[in-house]
């Protein structure tokens, strides 16, 4: 345990190197910083994602740490001795080279192991096969992969057409890409159709796969309503052209019947991580102004990332929803693109994955079953910098875009997307350890480790969106967003959730919220108080008609009402009437004055603190 | 003039109207004086379109055959398209339509011969004078007065008939120092800030020429709003180079040598036609759907629109600062002091202000600041983002002024007692109205055209009871506090209801915002009714007792 006084927290965006002092402190598994108002900032290891010290200052050594969940912190240390000593443990702490020393396995929420196990078993995803239909007469679950053996990065429950026999599925996840045959994501049960997902064919220029042929026509086939169907190589053409010279690529259509192939163009994870790193050096800039901030946003080409995703997700489900017609998805290796547009595609096709507990099953289902590569994208373990992509954090995003487009459809809210985005990185719970169940089961993470999701459960109060319609698409109907460019708009609660001084000072989100589960809480108390005088009233029959024989006679001069007992009224936003911010000094505007008061001395100097509003 | 000869074909019918996110529907066109009426008699879909015809900015036809088509495009940026058969009617409806919508006279105007259908609870065109607001001012300082000097606009024309000046100012200072501010506009009081007592001036700029000329009088006067030994600051919307050759035209700015108490900001908030060029870059890149990411986000880039935003939000925010953080008065000034000098002193309010962020004070900061500081809204709003006419006096000043407080109203949402319907509509009403709220370029104009006599309040409508409920904030809680608004590009937005609003389908918008309205509401009955059972219980306790008691 490490502890440094004197050290200053500067204000990431400030102009006028506003800081807190206060003392920092390293623990085995947090960073924690305590001000001297006694507030503590607390930075989990595992969440930083880079360290770096910078040239000494007359204040002392700058050491700026930026983390996964896109906080960044601005220490200066006195001395240069400690920033030092801070680096070094940092450096250490936060780089893990064995899953085992992962936070999850030191985590300890205190609970029984009766539990534990509970937990683990919340999110059933045989059960969710059988939600959406299968097994049924054109779909089986199969037992080739039980043991892993033809695929390691699948899991061992893998549902395909009841026509496809063993030596198929073998033969077909020979043609594919580290054995990632073609297998069931999605069963649309009313429309009968299905998305499938699968890696690429080993088809180099000219190679063919007779089992892999039969596979997709007996995918095309176990579809009633639709013959044809689609395979859809989410990647852009070229890319897919270059890997037939490694000896992989794409279907050939000649080769296979009954099916059309369509591109559709997402980029690679490198581009990607590339491209997440431009739109942060964009937004991580101080005093931006609005054009740098715009052009910067389009050179990232995040937002295009973003709208491709969702492009490709909405012509998935169309192609279910409207066309009847399964759909193949692949990419190169099937685990990260695949992921995006089968998960995205079904959110639009079935709204219990707009449900809370829902979200957490596709999650579960596309993308921790399939092998999306966690441990690797979000660099649990000291590893490849190659393999970081944020992957994950798009498929968010797409979510957050579409939640804003249909407010009403969507049973959680933002907060809640937030919330998983944080723990996919904190590696305080087993789900998102591992790059694969095969992984995951050899680290026994369920004895081990737990569950997020029954925590999350246990919270939902807080990832509840009040506007949440239930019956706002009846089931299994298509949710179509408009993808035309300027729906897409930057990320700011999640790019900059600790920046507060950028956020709106008031949260309708919040008072909402507030007001929603306060009007539950005041139905209960109005049938309360209903009942008390309902009980009150058949005691008080008996009085009453004393009282009408009374009348007769002058009446009685009542006492008035005693209002002293009545309690006032609940206080509706406590927690939001807090005015936050609305500080001079975190805005550029203070600039032009503070420039101003270095030449003027009578100027007073712009240092205020925050303006609150209590009730 | 008849506007009959005007309209040669006054009704059409199987014409189809065509917008955006709607089914074509067929029905009926007529053409009145002063309105495009569409109805549509469909059993199942019975719809009327009226639009007025100053609403209308720009009118593009073509042919198909003797299939004619009218695409009309509205200064509320909404377009919609007319297919209408035959080639003689089309064109005739064409040129009424041109006509109609570009007729010169004021006095021909819609709000001349617009009758209400409500009843007039209150005369909007008396709601808001100038004397009741120094009446309000009076209560708390006795350091200004109501100066009259104006009554016959004879000092500034574009300035109302009283004004509030420093009291140890009379009226024949104020004389000689309209004198010395371009197009006589003198230094007269904006705003007043309680708290510490501190004002906002506004003015024109100073016609100091290249010698230097001074004026004691003008120094007086504005050095009497500083408290003694302290500093006010003059901002000034010009950069500092456009300050220095204005000069050669007259014009220039307070130099230190003679306001040695008053410190100079220049702070550049653009003008005319680059405003409304970025107007109509803007509204152009957000009507073409085909654009893919990049190409959309450098048009929006291109536009400048944020950045004009951002700017002017950093302009008033640094006033309101000066004002209410640093304890200095200030004065607000560019050359005319009608465009960007008012965007200023209004916003600061905006932001130092509670009682501007209800819906009859932002209505009184409307009037004050705008209407009767002579901002020329007929000159300003005679075109919208569709017009062709590009004349320099054309910009869309007061449309920046009220998407920065929809900026503002985004960040404290609860801050405001209007919602952004409110915005919209005084957007909608600058620019095209039965009212005559926003005729004329001045008061005295307004008073030329007898506006009082023969118009009708836009404010007279408004504030009736059953109009007003749908521009309420049901999440306003007062807040006492000053706001300041975060102008990081991150924090700023695109005005969607402005801007997307008929480029988008909206229903579960507004559907969603309905829900948050019904879950407030409802929230304030269930506390009412809970409020009113605890007291029912408590007085049948009291009652108990008293009865027990007997």
């Amino acid at each position: 345990l490490l502890q440094v006084e004197q050290v200053k927290l500067l204000d990431r965006f400030s102009t006028s190197n506003k800081s807190l002092t206060g003392t920092l402190y390293l623990t085995a598994t947090h960073l924690l910083f305590i001000d001297s108002s006694q507030r503590e900032t607390w930075i989990l290891h595992h969440h930083i994602a880079a360290v770096e010290k910078l040239p000494l200052t007359t204040s002392g050594c700058p050491l700026v740490i930026q983390c996964k969940n896109f906080r960044i912190v601005h220490f200066v240390v006195p001395r240069e001795r400690d920033c030092h000593d801070i680096y070094n443990s940092l450096l250490q702490l936060s780089r893990t080279a064995k899953y085992e020393e992962l936070y999850a396995f030191s985590y300890n929420p205190k609970q029984n192991e009766s539990e534990q196990v509970k937990g683990w078993q919340l999110i059933d995803l045989a059960e969710e096969y059988k939600r959406m239909g299968v097994p049924n007469d054109y779909w089986q679950l199969s037992d080739a992969n039980r043991d892993y053996k033809i695929c390691e990065t699948y899991p061992r429950e893998l549902y395909v057409p009841r026509t496809a026999s063993k030596p198929i599925i073998v033969g077909s996840s020979k043609f594919r890409s580290k054995g990632r045959f073609p297998v069931l994501s999605y069963y649309h049960k009313n429309k009968e159709a299905a998305i499938c997902r699968c890696s690429q064919p080993l088809s180099g220029f000219s190679a063919r796969c007779l089992e892999d042929e039969h596979m997709l026509q007996a995918i095309s086939k176990a579809n009633p309503s639709n013959r044809y169907m689609y395979v859809m190589d989410t990647r852009p053409k070229l890319n897919a052209m270059a890997n037939r010279a490694a000896g992989k690529g794409y279907e050939n259509e000649d080769n296979y019947s009954n099916i059309r192939f369509q591109f559709v163009g997402i980029e690679n994870i490198h581009v990607m991580r590339s491209s997440l790193q431009k739109l942060l050096e964009v937004s991580g800039t101080r005093g931006l102004s609005v054009n740098d901030f715009l052009s910067g946003l389009e050179n990232s080409g995040w937002l295009r990332h973003i709208k491709a995703v969702l492009d490709a997700a909405v012509f998935l489900a169309k192609a279910i929803a409207v066309e009847s017609a399964s759909v193949l998805v692949h990419c190169s290796d099937g685990w990260d693109r695949t992921s995006q547009v089968c998960s995205l595609g079904a959110l639009l096709l079935d709204s219990y994955y707009r449900t809370i507990k829902g979200f957490m099953v596709l999650i579960e289902k596309d993308w921790i079953s399939f092998g999306h590569k966690f441990s690797d994208r979000c660099c649990q373990l000291d590893g490849d910098p190659k393999e970081i992509s944020p992957v994950f954090t798009q498929f968010l995003e797409s979510v957050w875009n579409l939640t804003e487009q249909f407010p009403q459809a969507f049973e959680y809210n933002e907060a809640f997307l937030l919330q998983i985005h944080e723990h996919v990185h904190s590696c305080q719970f087993g789900n998102f350890l591992g790059n694969c169940q095969k992984e995951r089961e050899e680290l026994k993470l369920k004895e081990k480790t737990y569950s997020l999701w029954p925590f999350l459960l246990a919270e939902q109060k807080k990832y509840r969106n009040p506007l949440y319609n239930p019956d706002f698409s009846p089931e299994l109907t298509l949710l179509e967003p408009n993808t035309v460019s300027f729906n897409f708009k930057f990320w700011r609660n999640m790019y900059h959730q600790f920046d507060r001084s950028m956020h709106p000072r008031q949260s309708v989100l919040n008072l909402i919220m507030n007001a929603s589960e306060q009007n539950k809480q005041l139905e209960e108390d109005i049938k309360e108080l209903e009942a008390k005088i309902k009980q009150r009233n058949g005691r008080s029959d008996v009085v009453l008609v004393k009282e009408q024989e009374q009348t007769a006679h002058p009446a009685p001069v009542k006492s008035p009402p005693c209002f002293q007992k009545e309690q006032p009224p609940m206080p509706v936003k406590d927690a939001v009437r807090t005015i936050e911010g609305s500080n001079t000094a975190d805005n550029r505007y203070s600039e032009l004055v503070s420039e101003f008061s270095k030449a003027e001395p009578a100027v007073v100097s712009l240092e205020y603190g925050v303006a609150r509003m209590t009730c | 003039m008849e506007f009959a000869e005007l309209i040669k074909t006054p009704r059409a019918d199987n014409v189809v109207l065509h917008r955006p996110f709607h089914p074509a529907v067929e029905g009926t066109l007529c053409l009145t004086g002063h309105h495009l009426i569409f109805s549509s008699r469909r059993q199942d879909n019975a719809e009327e379109l009226w639009l007025l015809h100053s609403n209308i900015d720009s009118i593009e036809k073509r042919f198909v055959g003797s299939l004619g088509t009218i695409v009309i495009k509205c200064k509320d940026l909404r377009i919609i398209q007319l297919d209408i058969p035959g080639m003689e009617e089309c064109l005739n409806i064409a040129s009424s339509i041109e006509a109609l919508s570009t007729l010169d006279s004021v006095t021909l105007m819609y709000p001349f011969f617009y009758r209400p259908m409500f009843e007039v609870l209150e005369d909007g065109w008396s709601s808001f004078l100038l004397e009741q607001e120094f009446e309000l001012l009076s209560s708390v300082t006795n350091e200004w007065r109501l100066s009259c000097v104006n009554k016959e606009f004879s000092v500034c024309p574009s300035y109302p008939p009283v004004v509030i000046v420093p009291k140890s100012i009379d009226d024949e200072a104020l004389r000689k120092v309209a004198l010395f501010r371009h197009g006589g506009r003198f230094p007269v009081l904006s705003y007043y800030h309680k708290k510490n007592g501190m004002a906002m001036m506004r003015s024109s700029q100073p016609l100091t020429g290249t010698n230097g000329r001074r004026c004691k009088e003008d120094e007086k006067l504005i050095n009497a709003t500083l408290r003694s030994g302290r500093r006010g600051f003059v901002i000034d919307t010009r950069p500092l180079t456009v300050a220095q050759q204005a000069r050669a035209k007259g014009g220039g700015f307070e130099q230190e040598v003679h306001y040695p108490q008053w410190r100079r900001i220049h702070k550049y908030i653009e003008r005319f036609n680059i405003l409304q060029e970025s107007f109509i870059k803007l509204v152009e890149a957000c009507n073409d759907q085909s654009h893919n990411m990049d190409r959309w986000l450098s048009k929006l880039e291109a536009s400048n629109w944020l950045t004009h935003i951002k700017e002017l939000l950093t302009a008033a925010c640094l006033a309101a600062q000066c004002i209410d953080r640093e304890g200095a008065s200030v004065l607000v000034h560019g050359s005319e002091g009608t465009d960007s000098t008012l965007q200023v002193t209004s916003l600061a309010q905006i932001i130092l202000d509670p009682r501007c962020r209800t819906i009859r004070g932002f209505e009184a900061l409307v009037v004050r600041e705008w209407l009767q500081a002579g901002h020329p809204f007929q000159q300003r709003c005679a075109q919208s983002a569709y017009s062709n006419s590009k004349q320099k006096w054309e910009a869309p000043v007061f449309l920046l002024f009220l998407e920065c407080v929809w900026q503002i109203h985004r960040q404290f949402p609860c801050s405001f007692e209007f919602n952004e319907h409110f915005l919209v509509l005084l957007f909608e009403h600058a620019y095209a109205s039965q009212f005559g709220t926003f005729l004329g370029n001045n008061e005295s104009e307004r008073a030329k055209l007898k506006l009082p006599q023969k118009t009708m309040s836009l404010w007279s409508w408004v504030n009736r009871p059953e109009e007003l409920s749908r521009f309420q904030n049901p999440l306003y809680e007062a807040n006492s506090l000053v706001i300041w608004p975060s102008v990081a590009p991150q924090s700023l937005q695109l005005w969607e209801g402005v801007f997307l609003r008929w480029n988008r389908p909206s229903r579960f918008l507004e559907e969603a915002e309905e829900e948050r309205i019904n879950i407030i509401k409802y929230n304030k009955e269930l506390q009412a009714k809970v409020n009113a059972l605890r007291r029912q219980l408590a007085e049948m306790e009291t009652d108990g007792e008293v009865q027990g008691e007997e």
